[in-house]
């Protein structure tokens, strides 16, 4: 019922447009087409005036209604994020210098130069020397955006500094949710392939031959820990279909692509605690966001991201059992008045995320 | 069939090695053909299967209409979802039906509208749409031709696009719903039918439409530029084609050797969903099974698809730009600023399409080293864009504006041009992509850049022209109404969406509610969705002026056929030109396109093409 409302009411506001079109074409022959054509050029010519004033208050009115809406995430949370936010600045400058003057000009050219019957148009064809002029300039600023541009790029994507300590760690999507591993005490993340994939116990597909694996810690909610001040290096992958590691607080991002095995490194500068109280927000987490489409579920692909002290993640990761044991109990049996506690605890984290998400 | 005046008349025509070129031999002739047509063409061969480019061009506008009104419906019912995640619509399960259950849409069928809204606005609505209905309408006309090189591939070329629409639109209603891995439909999502519904038969019928579509775009791309280049009448020298050819042109070109790359790709992609192949599959484990696929790259496919995907963006932008060179000069009354300057800038574009493909793909893990070359590409682009640019602004300078509707659609036009094209610095630079790949502001960029700017340039061109495809003028009042609400309605929904995109909020998300980071701009959202609801009914209105005007606009007068004040080969031919174009021989061509200035002969503003030159006159 209210669908047919709306459709009488749109038929009749197109009727009444139609009438008014009809009825201002009629005045127009009736007053003298020519007349009515100059007086309307007028009016259309101070309108693009209007027009840009429209346009540059609508976009000082927005900016400072976005501002509020996007502070938290102005803050870099990361080195590489710092480099980003210079950079975008600069582009910000030279692309909105050229969009005030360009805009400009688009409108005051068209108001200034309507017809009022007293134009005489100049027949002004070509002009080696302009045209020459705004070649040069774009080419030069581009050519600087090129420059910092390239510089940020290969800081970001070459490997870690040499002889740095590094943390490193895995992030594997799946349809729909992230899983993250620790490589536990050895520090080396062990072999994995997929046909060894069961959703009971080895959703990654482990390698059990390889002894790297014994010791690595497995988070089927895909939560990240990472050290501040310390570099994290993701080695990313994925299970069925493309995923994305978004990290936009960190100002990072990089596919995960079945059957290829992608990186990227950064270091995260401000704990979450910190960000507590930068933000205002006791409740504030940094957040992974899937940003390549990956099915319906995509949308929902979160994961939690916690930044602390060395002291602070070596305590967490000490909570931890290794996969293996949480896969293989029977194997662990003797051992189990000892870890009773801290399973417990492990399970009672891992239900606080699920209901996070 | 009762085609045969018909067929002899171009077989004629087109064995007649001096076609075009001397008009004086052929006019009388065909003088006799286009009174027998008029009398013998049956409904169907004048209407449906006709090979008059100009009735093939209304076939291709009236049919992007069709698609436009159908994908912009669907980007409402989207925003409806997006601006109202908690609340339900009747209209939804009435349109949607089981998709939508109670009001509330399916997030299946979410991501299956919004991968068929980007498909069809690209290649229906602004490739066939654009494209086709005015390379279709203005090659022969502005050239100085009867028809196209081959009217019956023209023909075809119409047919096999509105197949592939059929099928498209059939591919809505199969029970698994339509494709709806987006509009790239990046394999594996859309090589296994187990990782989503939509790459179920959707996703078949996708490739299958997309390749119909292919061939009908090959078809005419070859066919506009055999005719650009063979069929110009006498005079029509290549330095005297207005811009809108050499756009048409060089999009043709763009399609004829990129679109082949897409039909590769799917052809894979159709190998590895049903002959068990592995070009892009390895090393999956989807639906509580690992799948024997080893060895294929999904990376395989993001080439081949921006192979095309990018010069497609410069195959709709390019007409778009011809356009609105050709509106600029002629509704300011002064030439386009730097002809010459203009060609090689589309030549530069052109070129430059072909090289900057994996801009799109900085982030797919990609060499560094390859990235950091693209870059370099991709920036140099902004170079001929920007000279475009000025020299638009330079053509309006110490000009005597008209305002009428194509001239402000043409201005609205360069704005926006202006406003997406500044972004895609940000976008091409890959340090920055790295944050904002796949956030809104890439939402933002594309849809102001070639979205809106390249339907201002259709707009501008169906204004412009509609005088002389219908030979009755367009309703003024209703056309500046359109044209204001479109141009501010553009920026209201797009320009916030750059500031979500600064705040990393993903795109192609159903709802956002759950977020931290991306759940604070609710009522931005909903603003958004209203805005573009009213935009969306704002086009209705430009449909309605356009059919009224079909019938009832005002006639244009057989003495004053140019209502412009044009210097293009068009307005030269009576007001309803019928198949031939010309009822006497072709005029022939003395000067360049641009010619406005004051005219001795008979006190007007602007000499004709086909005006000689005076005595002592040098041509530009």
């Amino acid at each position: 019922m209210s669908g047919l409302l709306i459709i009488i009411l749109v038929a009749l506001i197109f009727l009444v447009l139609y009438q008014l079109g009809r009825s201002s074409e009629m005045m127009a022959t009736l007053q003298g087409e020519q007349e009515f054509d100059k007086k309307r050029n007028k009016w259309l010519g101070y309108s693009m005036l209007g027009v840009f004033a429209v346009l540059m208050g609508g976009i000082v009115y927005t900016h400072y209604y976005m501002l509020p809406l996007i502070e938290d995430m102005l803050i870099a949370a990361s080195d590489h994020g710092e480099e980003y936010d210079r950079m975008f600045l600069i582009t910000l400058i030279v692309t909105g210098i050229v969009f005030f003057i360009t805009q400009f000009l688009c409108f005051y050219f068209a108001f200034r130069y309507r017809d009022n019957g007293k134009n005489k148009p100049v027949f002004f064809a070509h002009s080696n020397k302009l045209e020459m002029i705004w070649t040069t300039v774009p080419a030069l600023a581009m050519a600087i955006l090129v420059a910092f541009g390239l510089k940020a790029w290969f800081t970001m994507t070459n490997p870690v500094p040499a002889g740095k300590d590094k943390q490193i760690i895995e992030i594997i999507g799946k349809q729909f949710n992230w899983i993250s591993r620790y490589p536990g005490k050895d520090g080396v993340i062990g072999k994995k392939y997929f046909t060894n994939i069961n959703e009971e116990n080895n959703i990654l597909g482990l390698d059990w031959t390889d002894p790297a694996c014994k010791d690595d810690i497995v988070i089927p909610t895909g939560e990240l820990r990472l050290v501040v001040g310390k570099p994290v290096e993701l080695i990313i992958g994925s299970r069925d279909v493309i995923h994305d590691v978004g990290l936009s607080h960190f100002r990072m991002k990089m596919d995960a692509v079945p059957g290829i095995t992608t990186r990227m490194w950064f270091t995260p500068t401000i704990t979450s605690d910190s960000m507590k109280i930068l933000t205002e927000n006791p409740d504030f987490v940094y957040e992974l966001s899937c940003d390549q489409m990956c099915g319906k579920g995509h949308y929902s692909m979160r994961a939690v991201v916690y930044v602390q002290t060395q002291a602070d993640h070596d305590k967490w990761l000490a909570e931890q059992k290794t996969y293996y044991e949480l896969g293989h109990p029977e194997e662990f049996e003797t051992e189990e008045t000892e870890g009773g506690e801290a399973a417990e605890g492990e399970e009672a984290k891992e239900e606080e995320t699920v209901t996070m998400n | 069939m009762s085609n045969n005046t018909h067929n002899e008349g171009h077989e004629h025509e087109l064995q007649n090695p001096n076609y075009g070129a001397m008009p004086s031999n052929d006019g009388h002739d065909h003088h006799d053909d286009h009174h027998h047509e008029e009398h013998e063409l049956h409904f169907f061969n004048k209407y449906v299967f006709s090979m008059d480019h100009k009735i093939i061009s209304r076939q291709f506008l009236i049919t992007g209409m069709f698609w436009a009104v159908a994908g912009g419906l669907m980007s409402v019912f989207f925003r409806l979802q997006l601006g109202f995640p908690e609340d339900t619509f009747q209209v939804l399960s009435t349109f949607l039906g089981d998709w939508a259950k109670g009001g509330k849409m399916d997030p299946e069928i979410y991501y299956g509208l919004v991968t068929i809204h980007g498909t069809v606005l690209v290649f229906f609505v602004l490739t066939a749409g654009l494209s086709g209905t005015f390379s279709n309408f203005l090659i022969p006309l502005q050239i100085g031709a009867r028809d196209m090189a081959s009217p019956f591939l023209n023909m075809l070329s119409y047919w096999f696009f509105a197949i592939a629409g059929v099928v498209m639109f059939c591919s809505l209603f199969v029970h698994t719903g339509p494709a709806s891995g987006g509009w790239t439909t990046y394999p594996p999502l859309s090589a296994l039918k187990e990782a989503s519904m939509g790459s179920g038969i959707g996703m078949d019928l996708w490739l299958i439409s997309m390749a119909l579509f292919i061939v009908s775009s090959l078809l005419g791309g070859l066919n506009y530029i055999v005719t650009i280049l063979n069929m110009r009448t006498k005079g029509m020298s290549m330095k005297r084609l207005p811009l809108t050819i050499w756009a048409f042109l060089f999009t043709a070109v763009l399609g004829v050797l990129s679109f082949p790359v897409l039909l590769s790709a799917a052809v894979l992609l159709i190998f590895d969903r049903h002959g068990g192949t592995s070009f892009y599959l390895s090393e999956i484990f989807v639906g509580g099974q690992a799948l024997p696929n080893v060895g294929g790259s999904a990376i395989l496919y993001q080439h081949l698809f921006w192979f095309l995907g990018h010069p497609e963006v410069y195959i709709i932008m390019l007409p778009a730009m011809g356009m609105a060179s050709e509106i600029l000069a002629t509704h300011a009354r002064k030439p386009i600023f730097g002809y010459f300057a203009m060609v090689i800038s589309i030549l530069g574009i052109t070129v430059l399409a072909f090289l900057v493909w994996a801009h799109h793909m900085f982030v797919t893990g990609m060499s560094p080293f390859l990235g950091g070359v693209f870059v370099l590409l991709t920036l140099l682009i902004a170079i001929p864009s920007a000279v475009k640019v000025f020299n638009w602004l330079v053509t309006i300078w110490k000009g005597n504006i008209k305002f009428t509707n194509p001239m402000l659609f043409a201005l609205g036009f360069v704005s926006l041009f202006i406003s997406g094209g500044l972004t895609g610095i940000f976008l091409g630079n890959s340090a920055l992509d790295i944050h904002l790949h796949d956030t809104y502001f890439v939402v933002a960029h594309f849809h102001i850049v070639m979205g809106i700017s390249a339907f201002f340039g259709m707009f501008a061109g169906v204004y412009h022209w509609f005088p002389k495809m219908y030979g009755r003028m367009m309703n003024k009042t209703l056309g500046y109404i359109h044209f204001f609400i479109t141009f501010i309605g553009a920026y209201v929904i797009f320009w916030p969406m750059h500031y979500e995109g600064v705040a990393g909020m993903p795109r192609r998300y159903y709802d956002f509610t759950s977020w931290q980071s991306f759940s604070q701009f609710g009522e931005l959202n909903k603003m958004i969705s209203i805005a573009a609801i009213i935009v969306f009914f704002a086009q209705l209105l430009f449909l309605f002026n356009y059919f009224v005007s079909i019938w009832r606009g005002k006639k244009v007068e057989g003495d004053k056929p140019n209502p412009w004040g044009s210097t293009t080969l068009e307005w030269t031919t009576a007001v309803d030109p019928g198949h031939g174009n010309w009822q006497g021989p072709i005029p022939e061509v003395h000067r360049w396109a641009y010619d406005f200035r004051p005219n001795e002969k008979d006190g007007t503003d602007f000499i004709m093409q086909t005006e000689p030159l005076r005595e002592g006159e040098e041509e530009h």
